[in-house]
């Protein structure tokens, strides 16, 4: 026989795969892989859109770096932007100009690096609520909850660094206000200031070369790290999930990673990067050649930062002008609201799932989640945290809000300053009766049934309404009332199954329709019962 | 559950079996992974419905239409007039267009990929046991042994000058690590940058018969800013209006009459800044006492300066005094004249320090 000497395409893969498991031994963790089991909820998206928009920003960053030269040197622009030509600017900035307009499809890269980075700390601190409000940081997961303060973090310096880039008019600004943050830092202050700029700002020139090594490779590298130890530990020691039927703490239910799973990541994952492509390419942000070169003397009205940083831009603005000065030496006002209250709210994060679980002398690991409801302490504290982020955020633009609502802008300090300490126990309270309402309402329908919106009117001239009881009733028409499990009590018809299924199809059914439903908004007219049995339902609903 | 896979992971897997098919293999395997495959529901289980097929029909659509749009992105990107001219609505159009042709392509694959797995792939519930809590007390006792076997063997104990001379070492090594970044970057914030001169922190460009500059270098005549008018200056010195001079850039006020008595009047409670005003002219240091930022707004019918950045404000008729938001300290005022050529000059540097405070300031 001829030694045959095409190469056989369909025993390929079989071949290839031989090959790789005589070196690897992979067939085993390979189907470990594929097999293991994730459960689905929407709320498990959250942390997926920031691990994603990570993603957008490394492609779109890698891009930005082929072009922007963060020199401090002095250059005069000749671009293509007819009004800032002939202006004496630094080369950091009329590279980003470059990038902007004489870089074919550099400008949607910029906009979609800045949609994404704000995509990024929006989706880390909707996550991070919802770790929160669920309990999902309790025992196994606290250090995952450590990591992920420190990636809020991260994420902020990046951004911050990133942002002081471009060295236009708003981004100096803001430097310089971080110049004077550095400066605000007792004994060490003016010595970390001028170490960190290379003398009296804005320095010798060595500080955005810095900030562009920090931003490019330092911080990226560490959160990249972190990002991989977070994932990592989810993996390891597999997703919390809500209670339900056949969930408990010591099983997961839910789909295998492959293909369903894995498939549906990878579609959202797409999902994601067009939203920020079409902001990018629709929306336009941080124009910076609008606000110009960054100079000492120049600033306009309504300079705010990115979003993320401005609950510091409104505590700074609310803090009360007091110094402290002593036996020659000062400290600051700059100092309290933006090192030490920063501070401050990450500690009591940090320590957080430490504090309750030495509250509640609970020491068993939780992987079951719990809702908000049930835990009402907890949920209002969050409120709580909550109402004071918005308020210090809120007062981070509130001459933007006193401008378009035509208030005094002190009138504005001074609401922020006492909505600070009045809003939050505020927060505290209502969210604290919420849960307590919404307790109460489970329990209710639990007992007494689902409302039907049927009214129904007694013989002797009282009306009730006609109530679903989700378990069976005993001999005198009470339902037996059910213990309530975590989680959601269906408290619609429609959630019972009462409406028949949707009759499939867009334009002209696909399929037959199921037989005709029956629908119990129409029970029959003749009621077969006795009177007497009438009233005790009346009673019991 | 956990029951079950104990079990079966005891029974291999029979993969040989002629009566196996591959989804019982399949199954099998997740077993003997923990994982128990409850339900298994393929959503169309006799092949090609009605239903089946106009599914098919859709993801095809959607992949296509990704192909569509990725490829007018591709034409759009090569084609398009791209170079920016602020009057053609077609270069202005560039960018939107790539945003609009990159995001139709990302969000039709996204929802075809979706559809595909949520409508198309057997939908299935699995339940996979934890494991929780410590390893097994067998584990732990023989990790435990053979921790403190290694720390035995390593003789710390028997030998503590080994302990205490590795700590020696170590430290003056890490020591190695820190003192190149620390006293790389290290600068002294008073160091003069000029001979002679005073610590940056305290000193700005300014001195005796420095004249007051327009950006362009111009110097300014006390008739060429009207009353009620302000007038930003730097100091007429080399690059006196750029960032090299970030501490100097100085607000020039020409109050009207009653406005300017009224500061004379306030004036007797700073000595310092008595002779500073020249007529019904004061300048004060533009950059903010609180943070930095350039208090530049500057409110004629109240007299005040206000800093966009935080909102500190500042009487000009009491020596900018700050009278609301966080800022502490007044803007120091600039000691101003006019020469005998006419025009505007400092007397020397100011007398407080400008900007920001710092921990040495008194």
């Amino acid at each position: 026989m001829r030694k045959r000497r095409k190469v056989d395409l369909r025993a390929m893969p079989g071949a290839s795969a031989n090959a790789i498991d005589e070196r690897f031994q992979v067939a085993r963790p390979l189907r470990g892989l594929f097999n293991k089991v994730f459960p689905d909820h929407w709320s498990f998206l959250l942390g997926e859109i920031a691990l994603f928009s990570f993603i957008v920003l490394l492609l779109t960053g890698t891009f930005l770096t082929l072009f922007f030269d963060p020199s401090m040197e002095e250059v005069v622009y000749n671009g293509s932007y007819a009004p800032l030509r002939g202006v004496p600017m630094s080369r950091a900035y009329e590279s980003t100009l470059e990038l902007s307009f004489d870089v074919r499809g550099g400008l949607i890269m910029r906009q979609m690096h800045h949609w994404a980075a704000l995509l990024f700390m929006a989706a880390i601190l909707i996550h991070m609520f919802r770790i929160f409000f669920t309990g999902a940081f309790r025992k196994p997961r606290e250090l995952n909850w450590v990591i992920g303060i420190l990636l809020f973090w991260l994420g902020f310096t990046e951004g911050f660094a990133g942002y002081s880039l471009p060295d236009d008019g708003l981004s100096g600004t803001g430097l310089r206000i971080a110049h004077a943050i550095m400066l605000s830092i007792p004994v060490a202050g003016s010595w970390v200031a001028s170490s960190i700029f290379g003398g009296e700002f804005p320095g010798n020139g060595v500080f955005l070369p810095r900030a562009y090594i920090l931003h490019v490779l330092l911080v990226p590298g560490i959160l990249l790290a972190l990002i991989g130890i977070h994932v990592g530990l989810v993996f390891k020691q597999m997703h919390t999930q809500w209670p339900g039927p056949g969930r408990t703490n010591r099983n997961v239910v839910g789909e295998r990673m492959f293909p369903r799973y894995a498939i549906k990541q990878g579609g959202f994952f797409m999902l994601v990067f067009a939203v920020v492509a079409l902001m990018g390419g629709l929306f336009s942000i941080n124009p910076i050649w609008l606000f110009g070169p960054y100079e000492a003397a120049v600033v306009s009205a309504a300079s705010q930062p990115d979003w993320y940083v401005m609950f510091l831009d409104g505590s700074t603005r609310l803090f009360p002008p007091w110094e402290i000065r002593a036996l020659g030496y000062t400290v600051p006002p700059l100092f309290w609201p933006t090192v030490v209250l920063p501070g401050i709210l990450t500690m009591l994060a940090v320590a957080y799932p430490f504090w309750e679980a030495r509250k509640t002398k609970d020491n068993r690991p939780h992987n079951l989640l719990q809702r908000p409801r049930d835990v009402p302490v907890r949920t209002a504290l969050g409120a709580m945290a909550i109402t004071f982020y918005i308020v210090l955020t809120i007062s981070g633009g509130n001459d933007v809000v006193a401008e378009t609502f035509d208030i005094s802008l002190n009138a504005m300090t001074w609401a922020g300053r006492v909505g600070l300490f009045v809003l939050p126990p505020l927060g505290y309270y209502v969210a604290y009766r919420a849960c307590l309402g919404l307790q109460q309402h489970d329990r209710e329908v639990l007992a007494h049934g689902v409302e039907t919106g049927i009214i129904r009117r007694l013989p002797d001239g009282r009306f009730i309404e006609v109530h679903q009881p989700l378990s069976p009733v005993d001999d005198h028409g009470h339902p037996t009332e059910l213990p309530y499990s975590g989680w959601v009590v269906p408290k619609k018809m429609n959630r019972l199954g009462a409406l028949g299924p949707a009759i499939r199809g867009f334009f002209y059914p696909i399929e037959r329709p199921a037989e005709a439903p029956v629908s119990p908004g129409h029970p029959p007219v003749t009621s077969e019962r006795p009177r007497d049995q009438l009233e005790d339902a009346g009673r019991s609903s | 559950m956990t029951q079950t896979h104990e079990h079966t992971a005891t029974t291999p897997i029979d993969a040989d079996g002629a009566d196996k098919t591959r989804w019982e293999i399949v199954r099998e395997g997740a077993r003997e992974d923990g994982i128990e495959i409850v339900h298994y529901e393929p959503p169309f289980p006799v092949p090609g419905t009605k239903g089946e097929r106009r599914l098919q029909r859709v993801v095809a659509g959607m992949f296509l239409f990704t192909g569509l749009c990725a490829t007018a992105f591709v034409v759009i990107y090569i084609f398009w007039p791209w170079e920016y001219n602020r009057s053609d609505t077609m270069s202005n159009l560039y960018t939107p267009m790539l945003g609009l042709t990159m995001g139709l392509a990302l969000t039709t694959v996204g929802l075809g990929v979706m559809t595909w797995g949520k409508k198309l792939i057997p939908r299935e519930i699995s339940i996979q046991s934890r494991h929780d809590g410590a390893s097994t007390p067998r584990d732990r006792q023989v990790i435990t042994s053979t921790l403190l076997y290694m720390g035995d063997e390593l003789g710390l104990k028997r030998r503590p000058m080994l302990g205490l001379s590795l700590l020696a070492g170590l430290a003056p090594l890490g020591a190695v690590v820190a003192a190149p970044l620390i006293g790389g970057m290290i600068e002294d914030p008073h160091k003069p940058t000029e001979p002679g001169g005073g610590s940056p922190l305290t000193t700005t460009a300014w001195a005796d018969k420095v004249r007051l500059t327009r950006k362009d270098g111009t110097p300014i005549r006390p008739e060429e800013v009207s009353a009620g008018g302000q007038i930003t200056v730097f100091p007429g010195v080399p690059h006196g209006a750029t960032n090299q001079h970030a501490d100097s850039p100085t607000l020039l006020i020409h109050l009207r009459a009653e406005d300017a008595d009224e500061l004379r009047r306030n004036l007797h409670r700073y000595p310092e800044d008595e002779g500073s005003v020249w007529g019904n002219f004061v300048a004060y240091s533009k950059i903010c006492t609180h943070a930095g930022c350039p208090a530049s707004l500057y409110e004629q019918q109240t007299n005040r300066l206000l800093c966009p950045c935080h909102q500190s404000q500042f009487l000009i008729t009491d020596n900018a005094k700050p009278i609301f938001g966080p800022a502490t300290r007044r803007m120091p005022m600039l000691p101003i004249t006019v020469n005998d050529e006419g025009v505007f000059e400092a007397t020397s540097d100011f007398k407080s320090p400008i900007g920001p405070g710092f921990w040495e300031r008194s």
